[in-house]
């Protein structure tokens, strides 16, 4: 062993380069027990033609059997083909919900003459709240903040009545709101009278 | 015996970033020098290249997440985690990229899909012939993190520690040998992506 006494000579180990599969974010060869294996074949191949053979070519495929018998090994790619018809379906369902699902703006009566704006659903969208929170902040020159209501969803709300104008910046797709589609806005007034 | 290792390391199921975790806070260099020192010891790591991942000017944050889990970030990507005042677990990427850092055990290929749903490491899949265990030459004790391999696969799948010592491991053959903490796609590892 190297007498640790002289100037330090030990290099440190370099970190190992590992591809991972931008389909299921595994390490390229766990791909296979993914829910999105075809898509993830054709990503490797489309990116690198080299791993790709090294993994789903026959002799691969044949020595990755291994030590599994034929029956497991059928039942195991059995499983797998389902688990990924599963995902599939619900990612589909879940993209049907996102385009159903609304952005509801209400306005709610505070006093008299005064009111708060209301936003709900926006999250669908995948938009970052507490930023769109700061947005209209600034914007209106009020406060608003994120908060969560009486079902627990999250919402933001600002202070004063400033729907129309929320609808306009949605419609127009400034800023963070530039996902939203505007036919899925609806309005709302409330009335949260405690007489 | 007082120790029996830590319990329930797992993370806590459907674990989210932004309703588990209770707060951020940065660590005092004290406890720093303190974790650094017993990674050095715990993991098989030299300084140098610790010091390349983690150099020694910066400092980690403390996420504290349920169930007394706390996870060391530098820079958002998490590091090391750990649950009481256990052992330190690398995370996986950090694994992957630094594979030496842990004693590895070798499943077999039938057990590899469990092992990504979370499920513990059996005997029999260490024992088997797909399997790997180190030999008695490099026996561990019970409670040493490992890092869990797959049969014929080049990076780890998952990180756990042992639940009987290797030698128990191949005498008994029975039960669980390998308490699974963290695998690939779990909800730590989504948090590295996103």
């Amino acid at each position: 062993m190297a007498s640790a006494e002289g100037p330090p000579a030990v290099e440190p180990t370099p970190p190992v380069e590992v591809l991972y599969c931008q389909v299921c974010s595994f390490p390229v060869e766990y791909c296979e027990f993914g829910s999105s294996f075809t898509r993830c074949k054709e990503w490797l191949q489309k990116t690198d033609e080299a791993l790709y053979d090294r993994f789903y070519s026959e002799e691969a495929l044949q020595a990755k059997i291994g030590t599994l018998s034929l029956e497991a090994q059928e039942k195991l790619e059995k499983d797998t083909a389902k688990k990924e018809a599963k995902a599939e379906a619900k990612a589909e369902t879940a993209l049907k919900k996102k385009m159903a699902s609304q952005v509801t703006i209400k306005r709610i009566e505070r006093n008299k003459r005064k009111h708060v704006t209301a936003i709900l659903g926006l999250e669908n969208f995948d938009v970052d709240l507490k930023k769109a929170a700061k947005f209209f902040a600034q914007k209106f020159a009020t406060g608003a903040s994120v908060t969560k209501n009486l079902q627990g969803q999250d919402e933001i709300v600002v202070q004063g009545d400033v729907s129309g104008e929320i609808v306009e910046m949605i419609e127009d797709g400034v800023g963070l709101l530039k996902g939203v589609p505007k036919d899925n806005v609806i309005e709302v007034e409330e009335k949260k009278k405690k007489g | 015996m007082f120790e029996d290792g830590p319990k329930t390391l797992i993370l806590p199921l459907r674990f989210q970033p932004s309703s588990d975790v209770s707060g951020q806070v940065s660590v005092k260099t004290s406890v720093q020098r303190g974790i650094r020192s017993s990674i050095l010891t715990q993991w098989k790591i030299n300084p140098e290249t610790l010091e390349q991942i983690w150099p020694k000017k910066e400092s980690l944050t403390l996420v504290k997440c349920r169930e007394h889990i706390s996870i060391y970030t530098l820079h958002g990507e998490p590091l090391i985690f750990q649950h009481f005042d256990g052992p330190f677990f690398p995370t996986l990427k950090l694994l992957h990229k630094y594979p030496f850092v842990l004693p590895p055990v070798r499943v077999d290929r039938g057990a590899i899909r469990f092992l990504l749903a979370g499920a513990h490491m059996m005997c029999p899949g260490l024992t088997s012939a797909g399997g790997q265990l180190p030999s008695s030459a490099q026996a561990l004790p019970a409670n040493t993190p490992v890092a869990i391999h797959a049969e014929g696969k080049e990076h780890a799948a998952a990180i756990g520690f042992l639940k009987l010592s290797t030698e128990d491991i191949k005498r008994v053959n029975k039960g669980v040998g390998v308490e699974t903490v963290t695998y690939l796609g779990d909800d730590l590892w989504k948090i590295q992506q996103l």
